[in-house]
């Protein structure tokens, strides 16, 4: 790709790269979102919704996200859900997110001290005092190294939403590549952005785990 | 003889088919120490967490200071599991410490102290500090407020326990081998602060393996073993010679390890 190709492609790239982040990080959230609310489903909802949830979860993690967006995108309207491309990557990317963050804070739960539960009973909190102020930080504390890894993998599969044409990234980039035959600078463009955010993401999360070190043991 | 804080009568537990408690009629008195020693699987800690109803006994009562903990008798004399809201209610008269101190780690020592301050008494922001403050100052640590438990010590970390216990203004506090994952020089420090407690006049009921701590500071002496209390008396009593076989070779284990004191 020489420069002045670069330069009259910028916007397009600068474009594409803002509909990764409005991807990314919103997904990432209701990620986040979902997952915990479904970790609390299985620990708290009794034995037949943790039997539910664990199936319902199982598939998920046992399918490609690719498959799953295709179900989304083109199989949505057949059960009266019409999303438009950036809809269905969001709605995607949050339940494959939220199928993972699922089993990390459930994970996360587990390991919390038993005795620290005591205390808290000891002290007077109530369960939803206790499940607010002990066991959601303490979870938070542990899975951050977990959560951060979930991030990365989010951030990669935001690639995936090209297929069903949300104009992400790849998208743009790819199209640069097919309409100026330019396709390795192209991709390799590609897999240097990924890279970069990837490295960016790892950097935040070891700079907030040297935040949280004084807490980290005990 | 005082009132007992404490009462528990015929309490037994079961862990399947494995008999922990085995019919324990025992009195906390107010303001006495009473020191549960034993070997290990003797139940002795099941029976402290009972008292706390950590663990919930399956036969007998337990009353906290007059009132049934966990089960009352019904009309006909059957068991009645009482409401949670109304164990906690109870539960509020107790203070626990536990062996592995428990604090929660991402709160500094004050957040643990003020934390039911706040959230349970409801106390205003500066009136649950100050109490805190002077509980924290009460266990010899007012500087160490900020402190994550992390930057801790073993022993100020069981120092900062006690003071989020006596916090709530409990009028028994139950101590579950609170010395037994410290190291001697850490384990005097957490003993002293519990001798005080104890001359401050505080019921106190405490699991220990440090015979030289119950041998002296206790009024009530309570040797389990097997689920069953097997000698019950003033440290008097019960180390009094000849020791029984069981006692003695129970004893002996310390004995090797030079606690001169009891070889009377």
């Amino acid at each position: 790709m020489n420069s002045a190709l670069l330069l009259d492609s910028l916007p397009a790239v600068a474009a594409g790269f803002g509909v990764t982040m409005l991807m990314w990080l919103p997904g990432l959230s209701l990620a986040a979102l979902l997952g915990l609310t479904l970790a609390l489903g299985r620990q708290y909802g009794g034995r037949a919704m943790d039997a539910v949830l664990a199936l319902l979860l199982g598939a998920v993690r046992g399918t490609p996200f690719l498959v799953q967006l295709f179900l989304l995108y083109y199989g949505g309207p057949f059960i009266g859900l019409t999303l438009d491309p950036a809809e269905a990557g969001l709605l995607g990317l949050a339940i494959y997110g939220g199928a993972y963050f699922a089993e990390i804070m459930r994970g996360g739960f587990l390991a919390v001290p038993r005795g620290h539960v005591e205390a808290a009973v000891m002290a007077g909190l109530s369960p939803a005092q206790t499940l607010r102020r002990i066991l959601l930080p303490e979870m938070a504390l542990l899975i951050l190294p977990a959560g951060v890894n979930m991030a990365v993998v989010l951030m990669k599969e935001t690639a995936v939403l090209s297929i069903i044409t949300v104009p992400e990234l790849t998208m743009v980039i790819t199209g640069i590549g097919s309409s100026t035959f330019a396709f390795t600078e192209a991709a390799f463009l590609l897999a240097v952005t990924y890279w970069v955010l990837t490295e960016a993401t790892g950097a935040a999360g070891r700079a907030m785990e040297r935040r949280i070190a004084t807490v980290r043991l005990a | 003889m005082t009132a007992p804080a404490l009462r528990m009568q015929g309490v037994g537990k079961s862990f399947g088919a494995h008999r922990v408690l085995d019919g324990i009629t025992l009195d906390a008195r107010q303001g006495e120490v009473t020191c549960l020693i034993g070997p290990s699987g003797s139940g002795k800690s099941t029976l402290l967490r009972c008292m706390a109803f950590l663990e919930q006994h399956d036969t007998g009562w337990i009353e906290v200071l007059g009132q049934p903990l966990g089960f009352a008798p019904g009309p006909s004399g059957q068991r009645l599991r009482l409401p949670t809201a109304e164990v906690a209610r109870v539960r509020r008269g107790i203070g626990m410490v536990f062996q592995q101190f428990n604090l929660w780690p991402h709160m500094t020592a004050l957040g643990n102290v003020m934390e039911a301050l706040r959230l349970v008494l409801r106390l205003p922001r500066a009136e649950a500090e100050a109490r805190a403050r002077a509980n924290l100052a009460r266990v010899d640590l007012a500087n160490r407020a900020g402190h994550y438990p992390a930057q801790l010590s073993g022993g100020q970390q069981q120092r900062v326990a006690i003071a989020r216990a006596l916090a709530l203004a409990p009028k028994i506090m139950l101590f579950d081998e609170p010395t037994s994952s410290l190291d001697p020089e850490l384990t005097g420090e957490v003993l002293r602060v519990m001798r005080r407690l104890a001359e401050d006049g505080m019921t106190m009921v405490v699991v220990t393996h440090e015979i030289g701590f119950a041998a002296q500071v206790a009024q009530h002496l309570v040797f389990l073993e097997e689920g069953r209390i097997a000698l019950d008396g003033t440290p008097a009593e019960v180390f009094r010679r000849p020791w029984p076989p069981r006692l003695a070779g129970f004893l002996e284990g310390y004995l090797d390890r030079g606690a001169a004191l009891l070889a009377d």
